[in-house]
């Protein structure tokens, strides 16, 4: 396993229980791949992956390969770890990225929420850029992280 | 068909609660029991006893219907329902009573809720796996996709939206201060006050950061405690022990794509950094026939700090995005600011009773009893949390 990333879950708090919607999103995300939900119909983004979409009803959708690039939408800096588990790991800086070229209606884009990693807190702000990167948490399981972009 | 609103067709009656107790300092009461003595608090206030009783509307108490009618020996049940959600149903749950009410479904309806947090502490909401005294969150799909980037708790899900309100309009942590001091003044008087030092601007930035931007003081107390209502139609109230306090109006709800909020933070841009509240705000100053300029004061569900800026905005008693102004300059202070707030001291600074304390206080200023009364209080509005849909309102008048 490589370097676990600064300021993530540790790997005993990462499970994840998928309907039958998302099980595809974390395939994908296991060969560190970012899928998005895109309806057919009217071409619009939703996440997490859902059987409509909100804007026209339609159950048909296909799922998108992401090129990965985003803004910080919003964050916070965890200094206090409500469960002893996590304390060891703080601070995390949880971020909301609006992923490109998802907002199609102007209303918002789809986001992903996840650790900014191995950033300082000094450093991170509302509308910076960033990359999505992957955590290999254990044989089968990668999770999302964000970096800021160079 | 008569008009289709809920305004002057019920009337609170009977107030009723617990000691507030800090966290897990109810026990060994059992939390039904907590119920039991806030009702029974409630009926003896009104002039009614447990005969009269025949409807339950709860929020979020967990309480069973059954078992509580079972032990009390409620003689029948024509009524009962609980408001779901995760935090914003307190108020709404006066709204079901006088839904019940007017429409005849029952006639002597009890709202409440009970809290035990040594049992289930919602600071720890949505964690995984955290054992005795902690609430684990039943596994659910959504949550994987907010919960691995280590968001597990209400305060760090409200601290990203507070973030996204100060980024747009400036919103400083002297802001969330001037919220958290007032409060505490609110407190200091009170005897069922848990917070009574006064807090200094001092403490309030020498205290520890607890997930940016929120420290210590920005979070509401965690508690025990329950707090109960009796409300009955007009034409009963008039005989009772107390002094009528009508309903106006309550709404519950919000806009779909609120949706699950805290707990899925993909809600639209337009009102990503707000309360949820806007679309029962609007309905409920429809349905009393008000506006903001008409309410005397304002019970805003606070379980942190920044969520009253938002409130303010989302009530209209300031623009959106001005709210930081509006505190800075002394209009939430009682009492002479235009528009006192949490003159109980609210969830930050006496007790956090999901919300159930402001409704007791927009009754007790209602009736001219409160500690910190607004002078000649007629019209009094009331919050459930901002959280995942449905939020609540209620707005009352004397």
């Amino acid at each position: 396993m490589e370097t676990v990333p600064k300021g993530v879950l540790p790997e005993s708090l990462v499970w994840m229980t998928p309907d039958r919607y998302a099980v595809a999103f974390w395939e994908a995300a296991a060969e560190h791949r970012l899928v998005v939900p895109r309806c057919t119909q009217c071409g619009r983004y939703r996440m997490p992956p859902s059987p409509y979409c909100w804007g026209c009803r339609s159950r048909d959708y296909e799922l998108v390969d992401h090129d990965g690039g985003a803004t910080l939408y919003s964050f916070t800096v965890i200094r206090h770890g409500v469960i002893p588990d996590i304390r060891d790991v703080l601070p995390i800086i949880a971020g909301v990225a609006d992923l490109d070229g998802t907002n199609v209606d102007g209303t918002g884009a789809a986001r992903l929420v996840a650790s900014v990693a191995d950033a300082e807190p000094e450093n991170v702000h509302i509308g910076q850029r960033l990359r999505i990167d992957w955590y290999d948490v254990r044989d089968g399981v990668a999770i999302p992280i964000l970096r800021i972009a160079e | 068909m008569g008009e289709r609103t809920l305004r002057d067709r019920a009337a609170i009656v009977g107030v009723g609660a617990t000691q507030y107790y800090r966290r897990g300092e109810s026990e060994p009461q059992l939390k039904l029991e907590l119920v039991t003595t806030a009702l029974t608090a409630a009926l003896e206030d009104a002039g009614l006893t447990l005969d009269d009783v025949d409807g339950f509307a709860s929020y979020a108490g967990g309480a069973d219907t059954g078992l509580l009618a079972q032990w009390l020996g409620i003689p029948e049940v024509r009524f009962t329902a609980n408001l779901t959600g995760g935090g914003g149903g307190a108020a709404g749950s006066l709204g079901l009573a006088a839904a019940a009410v007017a429409t005849g479904m029952a006639d002597c309806v009890v709202s409440f809720t009970a809290i035990q947090q040594g049992v289930s502490r919602f600071g720890a909401a949505f964690a995984k796996g955290g054992g005795a005294g902690t609430y684990s969150a039943p596994p659910m799909n959504e949550f994987d996709f907010t919960q691995l980037s280590g968001l597990m708790a209400p305060g760090q899900m409200f601290a990203v939206l507070t973030q996204r309100h100060m980024h747009l309009y400036g919103t400083t942590r002297d802001h969330f201060a001037e919220v958290a001091i007032t409060q505490r003044a609110n407190a200091v008087p009170r005897e069922t006050a848990i917070m009574r030092t006064p807090l200094t601007r001092d403490d309030y930035f020498s205290a520890r950061m607890i997930t940016d931007p929120l420290c210590l003081y920005d979070f509401c107390l965690e508690c025990d405690g329950s707090v109960a209502f009796i409300t009955v139609s007009p034409d009963r109230a008039k005989d009772l022990r107390q002094p009528p306090v009508y309903v106006m109006a309550s709404a519950n709800g919000g806009a779909g794509r609120w949706g699950q909020a805290i707990t899925w933070l993909g809600m639209p841009d337009e009102y990503f950094a707000s309360t949820g509240h806007r679309p029962v705000a609007q309905r409920a100053y429809e349905m009393a026939g008000i506006g903001p300029a008409d309410v005397d004061v304002a019970l805003f569900y606070d379980h942190f700090s920044p969520l009253v800026l938002m409130q303010l905005e989302d009530y209209g008693f300031c623009g959106i995005g001005e709210s930081g102004g509006f505190v800075a300059d002394g209009n939430i202070r009682w009492p002479n600011g235009s528009i006192p707030v949490n003159t109980h001291g609210g969830n930050l600074s006496e007790a956090y009773i999901l919300g159930m304390t402001h409704v007791r206080e927009a009754v007790e200023q209602l009736r001219g009893t409160a500690v910190n009364q607004v002078d000649g209080a007629e019209i009094a509005l009331v919050t459930g949390g901002p959280a995942s849909l449905p939020v609540s309102n209620l707005i009352l008048h004397r």
